[in-house]
């Protein structure tokens, strides 16, 4: 039986082959290798110079997974303590923005947070501009939101924070009521119980929500450029122009993917040591 | 002597318009082992929850020391349970499970919140350990336990934080009878060791009579009859409590005077009184109550029918005049052969009439009612899950 069924799996092994292994062999290659395919570690060290744009990729997607968890953890946890059709409801709501495209999506802030967008002009009605000028003795005719890092995060946190609650969510829903009754039982208050029980056994989806966040947030390289206008390069960015743009220099390209890479894979085995005893895996 | 210590006063449960406990009156002592003892979804494990705190009755109220505790939330009652599925905490391994309820600040004396020093943890733990033979055990993880070795780290979790009360919701249901017959024994000596009272949920008679003080045996939200285990056996209230509480055969009789039963026609000398003159009335005979005699000598004569070999003795069906009768015995009689029995007075035992008249009690189909009961105790545990909500 097991062994009729896995010649199925050969076509799966073909794929992962061709499309997973072999680009990354690729890259490896690539990264170790000068513009004339000789052995050279000088992409390695040429990268130094980019220091800046690694601290500024982890910085920001920390910051994006960070609120992503302030924000998901409470609407999971209150969403699997509703009745089913609210549940039902919140989760259309949360994945609805999920079937429009991703581009289209972040298009659509930039016109929100523009000098002139539909978010200055409301402060304008209102009021908020003048105030703002009257109390600090400035004389600004709009908030500049756009082009900030401010507005990168934002995108990240608008575009990845399902993936926070989804996995979260998930955890939380399929706890065992009778483990909450249990710690009432033995004294433990709301507060406690939350501590003491929903939330250790809820850590599971926490690391799995906080990798699926924060894995994109770091390689992005379409939110930085559309909201931070290309003047805060990030490390997804500076890989791309190494492909595309005009700084074209696809060994250091492959040198900087590998080392993001291992950077994350390190971060990821760290996480996995804090879920250790949970059964769930965090790897992707 | 011991005193009262829980009262439910007319507690009415409902659901959705389902009413799931109709008017329950009930009173639990000090140092008792109370058994709740009925099918499933006869509202016994609803009862456990309204005493734990899950639940609050939709009429009537529960009574702590003589102090109405209906709105009072699980944690601040001086109850701890030990669940159906134990519902132990997957993330902490044995010691921190048993420690959990010791490291909650209680409310002292004054109001003050006291916390237990890690000494006085461990030494209660490490004891609570000794008492139900896990010791060496503190650093497992609870899921690599043995199903009996889980359901003593939850007795043990429960009995460390010192409770007046202990509510026990079918423990022993998921093991096998072996474990279960030991785990009885234990669970009484326990009881005794502690002097904590017990509530105990069960669907097993034999469990219940084993081990209890008192038992109530509960049908379709209402209690039927509470008394000693045996009173239950011997003077049971109706023909429901005398079919669940072990084998009897229940015959329709007509109660001539005080001291003389009629059953098929012939009068009998019992030592039931106070029932109107020719009453009809349910007559239990246990099947261990009957004495095999020669057919001649037999005060009823009947033909053997089926032969069980049960290992202490033979159960066999006999049928006397149509109606099938199981009774026990240690002698062989063989399919076919005709027997007379004999009775003794306090070998009857003569019932009002009630609503379960005629449903029980005959061993007509008696293979298949074996199926049925094998059945009911399979779907109990989907079943009282759902009690819940």
């Amino acid at each position: 039986m097991k062994n009729k069924l896995s010649r199925f799996a050969v076509p799966y092994v073909i794929w992962m082959a061709i499309f997973v292994v072999a680009p990354i062999i690729l890259m490896v290659i690539y990264a170790f290798s000068a513009a004339d395919g000789s052995f050279t570690l000088s992409n390695f060290s040429k990268m130094t110079t980019y220091a800046v744009v690694f601290g500024r990729s982890f910085k920001l997607a920390i910051i994006a997974t960070v609120i992503c968890l302030l924000i998901g953890y409470p609407i999971s946890y209150l969403m699997a303590r509703e009745g089913a059709r609210f549940q039902k409801v919140a989760m259309v709501l949360i994945m609805l923005p999920m079937w429009m495209n991703f581009l289209l999506r972040t298009y659509s802030w930039m016109t929100i947070l523009e000098n002139n967008g539909l978010l200055n002009q409301f402060f304008q009605s209102i009021g908020l501009i003048d105030l703002y000028n009257n109390i600090f003795g400035t004389e600004i005719e709009y908030f500049t939101m756009m082009n900030t890092q401010g507005a990168v995060v934002l995108g990240m946190v608008y575009n990845y924070l399902p993936f926070m609650i989804l996995p979260i969510y998930s955890v939380i829903v399929k706890l065992d009521h009778s483990l909450v009754e249990a710690a009432r039982d033995l004294g433990a208050d709301n507060m406690r119980v939350f501590r003491r029980v929903t939330l250790p056994l809820s850590l599971p989806g926490v690391l799995s929500g906080i990798t699926m966040v924060f894995v994109p947030s770091v390689s992005t390289f379409a939110i930085s450029q559309m909201l931070g206008g290309g003047t805060y390069l990030l490390l997804g960015d500076l890989i791309e122009r190494q492909f595309l743009g005009g700084a074209y220099n696809p060994q250091l390209g492959a040198a900087i993917s590998l080392v993001m890479m291992v950077i994350v894979v390190v971060c990821m085995l760290v996480m996995n040591r804090f879920g250790e005893g949970e059964e769930q895996a965090v790897m992707l | 002597m011991s005193k009262e210590l829980i009262r439910l006063v007319d507690c009415v449960m409902a659901f959705d318009e389902e009413v799931v406990l109709n008017d329950i009156n009930l009173c639990i002592n000090d140092r008792e082992f109370l058994t709740l003892l009925g099918p499933s979804g006869c509202g016994k494990t609803t009862t456990l929850r309204l005493i734990g705190g899950f639940q609050k009755p939709t009429s009537g109220d529960v009574l702590f020391n003589g102090v109405r505790v209906n709105d009072v939330p699980p944690h601040k009652r001086e109850v701890n349970t030990v669940f159906q599925k134990y519902a132990l905490f997957p993330h902490l391994n044995v010691y921190e499970n048993v420690a959990f309820g010791l490291r909650i600040p209680k409310k002292g004396e004054h109001g003050k919140k006291i916390k237990l020093s890690e000494q006085e943890i461990d030494a209660r733990v490490t004891e609570m350990l000794r008492v139900v033979n896990l010791t060496g055990f503190e650093k497992r993880s609870v899921s690599a336990l043995s199903g009996g070795q889980q359901q003593r780290v939850a007795i043990a979790r429960a009995l460390v934080n010192r409770p007046k009360v202990l509510l026990l919701d079918e423990p022993l249901g998921a093991l096998d009878l072996r474990l279960r017959k030991d785990m009885q024994i234990e669970l009484k000596r326990i009881q005794q060791e502690t002097g904590i009272t017990f509530i105990y949920v069960t669907h097993d008679q034999e469990e219940a009579l084993a081990m209890s003080d008192t038992i109530v045996v509960m049908d379709a939200g209402r209690i039927l009859q509470i008394g000693t285990p045996t009173d239950i056996y011997n003077e049971p209230e109706n023909a429901f409590v005398a079919d669940f509480i072990g084998e009897s055969n229940i015959i329709d009789g007509i109660m001539r005077e005080d001291g003389v039963v009629e059953i098929f026609n012939r009068r009998f000398k019992c030592l039931d009184s106070g029932f109107d003159k020719d009453e009809p009335v349910d007559v239990v005979i246990r099947p261990e109550d009957v004495d095999i005699v020669a057919e001649d000598q037999g005060q009823l004569k009947g033909t053997v029918t089926n032969v069980t070999f049960k290992g202490m003795q033979y159960d066999i069906i006999v049928d006397f005049y149509g109606f099938k009768w199981l009774i026990q015995t240690t002698d062989l009689s063989p399919v076919g052969s005709r027997i007379g029995i004999k009775i003794d007075p306090d070998g009857f035992h003569v019932m009002k009439k009630s609503e379960y008249s005629g449903m029980f009690g005959d061993y007509s189909s008696y293979s298949e009612e074996y199926d049925e009961i094998g059945d009911a105790s399979l779907e109990l545990v989907e079943e009282d899950a759902g009690d819940e909500e």
